[in-house]
């Protein structure tokens, strides 16, 4: 359960980033972070991985206070998430490394099942867009996460990538991967989060928290149901860019 | 046939540049006809004679750039990555702008009275000026670096150390060769400039001893070893670098 508890973020240089966030995301759950580009949606992100100190507000994880990075959360960045001078490998096993547990025969098992076999010794420049998005969640993955902070991490792939990630995505929620997704693709927050957080201009506050039950079908996003849902989260993040 | 004259300057390139340099020498020293411009077949048959004296110049003036080269790296390239921290920055940043834009050479007579005029001052000289160059590039590549790279490391569970080594010296790596390649061309210039003072051993000893003499085939076979020295250090640079940095040349 990961709890996050009236946040408040005010940069040295003045800028509030968050005003006050609050909301919590159940075991098991995922979650979608919507809301207009550059209301601080990242700034909320690197809080939640303990990367940043909030001003204010604090962040709980299974009842523990988050105050730096833990082991059971793993972030994907959008992009600088891969490391260019290291090859494939090097950057999924670089978590295993870090922390003195380095695996081998994991680290090639996990990229076999991301489609990247062959490619170990390559480098993230020499992948396409999508190849390179499996290799930070690959990475991710190594630590064998409970839960994946995500940042836009589709945002640069064609549609037909995206859409064949998001299907991944939805595989590693049913085999118990809680993931927090930040957005600002609507489609991609309906079809990816059983709770759906709409975010203000900045400084960001919580709008509106939409329960979205269908969402882990991957047969939602050619429902009515979904079309449906659509439309309220943008009639919303309307209103939000309007008001 | 487009693709026939592309194979001939790639793999002829180097070959027919040196042709082309030796044929402008040799007509211009046709053409002027003074005795300060010898033919290259002169300079070459002097090259040949001067033999093992040369060679005990080259090696003195060699170990000079290597000392201070190595000297000024070891220096500038942790205190250029340190400066991604604010606080080292902000020490930093107000001597490297007081310091970095005068003329470091100008100090030579204060060195030469510090360290003496043995090997010390030469190679402090040199490495002082050099250490510039390599400092404000190291510090301009770190400071740049994007904090995302950081966030992406720390959030691994890295440490402060291992965001230096994962992240932030391999990201200036390839920035580093490039300045140090660079400073192998002012640390032959200002190897030039000491080694005109007080010494009895060097290539800049040696040009200077000879154009005294009048031996000017000498004189110039001397300056050929030098640039050849410059040259030298130039390409093996450039291989380390693309050994190290495989990435940047993919």
């Amino acid at each position: 359960m990961l709890e996050v508890m009236r946040l408040r973020k005010v940069y040295e240089d003045g800028t509030e980033a968050l005003r006050e966030v609050s909301f919590s995301v159940g075991e098991g759950e995922t979650c979608s972070i919507i809301g207009p580009s550059g209301c601080g949606k990242t700034t909320l992100l690197l809080i939640l991985a303990g990367l940043l100190k909030p001003t204010a507000g604090e962040v709980w994880l299974n009842g523990e206070r988050i105050t730096g990075p833990r082991r059971e959360m793993a972030l994907i960045l959008q992009d600088f998430g891969l490391f260019p001078w290291k090859t494939v490998y090097e950057n999924v096993a670089l978590g295993l490394k870090l922390r003195g547990c380095e695996d081998r025969d994991f680290v090639l098992e996990l990229l076999r099942r991301l489609g990247l076999a062959g490619f170990e010794q390559h480098y993230p420049k020499q992948l396409s867009g999508g190849m390179q998005q499996r290799v930070a969640i690959a990475r991710a993955l190594a630590l064998r996460p409970k839960i994946l902070l995500c940042d836009e991490p589709f945002s640069s792939l064609d549609a037909l990538t995206r859409e064949s990630m998001q299907n991944f995505m939805l595989e590693l929620w049913h085999s118990g991967v809680t993931f927090v997704l930040v957005t600002h693709n609507i489609e991609e927050a309906v079809f990816l989060g059983r709770k759906i957080v709409v975010l203000s201009r900045r400084p960001a506050e919580v709008v509106k928290i939409l329960e979205n039950p269908r969402a882990g079908d991957p047969l939602y996003r050619s429902e009515e149901d979904f079309f449906e849902k659509c439309r309220e989260v943008r009639g919303i993040l309307r209103d939000v860019l309007e008001g | 046939m487009q693709r026939g004259s592309g194979d001939i300057t790639r793999r002829f390139g180097g070959l027919i540049a040196v042709v082309a340099l030796l044929a402008i020498w040799e007509l211009a020293s046709l053409l002027l006809r003074s005795v300060a411009l010898p033919s290259p077949l002169e300079v070459c048959v002097s090259l040949f004679k001067m033999g093992d004296t040369l060679l005990i110049h080259l090696l003195a003036s060699a170990l000079r750039v290597v000392y201070a080269l190595s000297l000024a790296l070891s220096l500038a390239v942790p205190l250029g990555l340190l400066s991604k921290e604010k606080q080292v920055d902000r020490l930093l940043s107000p001597i490297i702008y007081l310091l970095y834009p005068i003329p470091h050479i100008v100090l030579l007579p204060l060195i030469i009275m510090i360290f003496g005029i043995g090997e010390a001052s030469k190679v402090f000289m040199i490495a002082m000026i050099v250490f510039f160059q390599i400092l404000v590039t190291t510090r301009d590549a770190s400071k740049s670096i994007s904090e995302y790279y950081i966030y992406s490391l720390r959030s691994l569970g890295a440490s402060k150390m291992d965001v230096y080594k994962h992240v932030i010296f391999p990201a200036c790596l390839p920035k580093v060769m490039t300045a140090l390649r660079i400073s192998v061309g002012t640390s032959i210039a200002v190897l030039f400039f000491v080694e005109s003072i007080a010494t009895s051993k060097g290539l800049g000893y040696l040009i200077l001893d000879c154009w005294s003499r009048m031996d000017f085939a000498a004189m110039y076979a001397a300056m050929l070893t030098m640039a050849a020295l410059g040259f030298a250090l130039y390409m093996t640079l450039e291989k380390v670098e693309k050994k190290l940095c495989r990435w940047v040349y993919l």
